[in-house]
């Protein structure tokens, strides 16, 4: 590859990682809708939970519930969020405007790479945003923990956006959505450790757990936020990183297949 | 100069029954500045030559070269010759005219200096400049075409594909469309391919190259391909089909084609003609009418079928009513 092509294929992944932050940020209804929607798991199921069942079985741990989870929902928060930025794919191919990026002048990997900074870039804003529910669950943040949590929270999203550019790649139409939904999200989120510990349970769980890259995410969001992680934070840190280069290794590949 | 050179190109799909052959060893070649047009009906394999040639697929067998890069080892080189208009809207919808135009400029390289400026040219050329601010998906069918035209013009391309521009549009912006496509002609160094299945718009084209089941069965211009008909195209309805068949081709020694419960010849000065032919006919002629041969009757003589209805429903504004007549 040439200078000039590395350069082009450059611009285009800004182009694609512009796109994605434009629109965006033009979309308000999205930004609110996806600050309630981890807002009502922490505060109304979060509270449910914590006072109402675990509160019935142990006293110990009832003040601290909601603590717990919060770093398991901004795991949650960024793992829906990059799902869904990585599914516009399918929504792009729908309304057309995907074959204007095919037919561009770029390597076609180039825009597997830029669809998964522009998700990624998009999880950071979402995630830090969450950042404000702090004080009602009694956690503090400094700026060390800012700093920290914005490259941690980019590597996660990075990691799912292009698990998402995946699991989207070759899916037609919309309907695959709920497919995605059902047997990729919602299994990452239950068993990554964010709702509850994942210690003492069933062994076909840990499985799931031990293999669902979230779990590490999460893990290394408690680390930091709350100093309390099963594994090194550089484990955690090591393994979504090397899960994201597999994905996104994938996802240019099969970009470079064409359509 | 050729811009466009394809030799023996052939795509097959794979399907649950085996193979489809959608284009059968095709070879043309489409001069620069020239406006080249595609005509047959829809699945003749039109739009799947369109994205061979525009490295949206890959050929099976075959080769073609645009703008002299080989479209199969040099497809960044072709994308950046051509600019397209796909049969299907491809905009951005909840972005601005502009913000398309600037999204297509940073892909195509446009350098940063020009863009604006490109970008003013091509919105003032389609008449979108007063809108260029507002979101897509506040725009008309003909206007989002219209956006598309000048997206494909944005960076300087030298061939302009343009898949079935006017599908699906009023028949005014359809000839709006057209204003722009022969405007662009006049003031850009640009050749346009196009694909359609409006015999009127074929009629348009400096070439044609008739398409039908993947193969080109015809290509030149409107003028010479019209010339393989003899005259005039008498079409009528008469009672009994069979036996009119018949005693017309004995008759008059033509051939008579059949299509949608219609009869069809070839005559020479039709208008002498008619008044002679019905007062001789013994059959009940129910409608008549001539005309000029237009391409559908090259496509019917060379496929004896029809494109499609549009055609039939021109030929019923041209039709002289002859009910009632009887010998």
């Amino acid at each position: 590859m040439g200078p000039d092509e590395m350069n082009r294929n450059l611009m285009g992944i800004y182009t694609i990682w512009l796109r994605d932050v434009r629109r965006f940020w033009r979309d308000k209804p999205r930004i609110i809708g996806a600050t309630i929607q981890p807002a009502l798991f922490l505060f109304l199921l979060g509270t449910g939970l914590g006072k109402g069942i675990i509160g019935a079985f142990g006293k110990d741990l009832q003040g601290d519930y909601l603590s717990f989870i919060y770093p398991g929902i901004i795991g949650m928060s960024i793992l829906f969020t990059s799902i869904f930025s990585a599914i516009s794919i399918i929504w792009d191919r729908e309304i057309g405007f995907l074959k204007e990026v095919m037919v561009a002048p770029i390597s076609r990997w180039a825009v597997a790479v830029g669809k998964a900074f522009g998700g990624s870039t998009v999880s950071v804003f979402q995630g830090c945003l969450m950042l404000i529910f702090a004080p009602f669950v009694n956690v503090h943040i400094n700026l060390i923990m800012v700093a920290t949590l914005i490259p941690l929270i980019f590597l996660i999203a990075f990691s799912i956006t292009s698990l998402g550019i995946v699991a989207a790649a070759r899916m037609r139409s919309m309907q695959g959505f709920q497919v995605i939904m059902n047997f990729l999200v919602l299994p990452m989120f239950f068993l990554s450790g964010a709702m509850f510990p994942i210690t003492n349970l069933p062994k076909w769980m840990d499985i799931f757990i031990a293999i669902n890259p979230l779990t590490y995410g999460v893990d290394a969001l408690r680390g930091v936020i709350l100093g309390m992680n099963n594994y090194p934070i550089i484990m955690d840190v090591g393994l979504v990183a090397g899960f994201g280069i597999v994905m996104i290794a994938v996802a240019m590949v099969i970009f470079g297949k064409g359509e | 100069m050729n811009i466009i050179e394809v030799v023996n190109l052939s795509k097959n799909f794979k399907t649950k029954k085996g193979f489809i052959t959608a284009v059968k060893d095709v070879s043309f070649n489409v001069k620069r500045g020239e406006l080249f047009g595609f005509l047959g009906p829809n699945g003749a394999g039109k739009t799947t030559t369109i994205n061979i040639l525009c490295t949206l697929l890959a050929p099976t067998s075959g080769r073609a070269a645009l703008n002299s890069y080989d479209i199969v080892s040099n497809p960044n080189e072709v994308r950046q010759s051509i600019g397209l208009v796909f049969q299907d809207p491809s905009l951005d919808e909840r972005l601005t005219a502009r913000e398309n135009l600037e999204f297509h400029a940073m892909l195509y390289n446009v350098p940063k200096s020009l863009r604006n400026d490109r970008i003013k040219y091509v919105l003032k050329m389609v008449e979108l400049y007063e809108r260029k601010d507002d979101m897509v998906n506040t725009f008309s069918g003909g206007m989002k075409r219209r956006l598309e035209i000048a997206r494909g013009l944005l960076h300087y391309p030298k061939v302009l594909f343009l898949d079935e521009p006017t599908l699906g549009l009023d028949p005014q912006t359809r000839s709006h469309i057209w204003e722009y496509i022969h405007q662009l002609r006049k003031k850009e160094d640009i050749t346009i391919f196009l694909t359609t299945h409006y015999m009127a718009e074929a009629e348009n084209c400096d070439r044609v190259a008739i398409i039908d089941y993947g193969e080109i069965i015809a290509i030149d211009s409107p003028d010479n391909l019209k010339k393989q008909i003899g005259g005039d195209v008498v079409s009528l309805v008469a009672e009994e089909k069979a036996m009119a068949k018949k005693t017309i081709e004995k008759e008059y020694s033509v051939s008579v084609m059949e299509d949608d419960g219609k009869l069809y010849f070839e005559v020479k000065e039709g208008e002498t003609f008619l008044p002679k032919f019905i007062k001789k006919a013994d059959f009940k002629i129910l409608s008549i009418s001539l005309r000029r041969p237009t391409l559908e009757d090259v496509f019917l003589k060379l496929t004896g079928r029809h494109i499609r209805e549009e055609a039939a429903e021109a030929d019923t504004a041209l039709k002289i009513h002859a009910r009632r007549l009887r010998k």
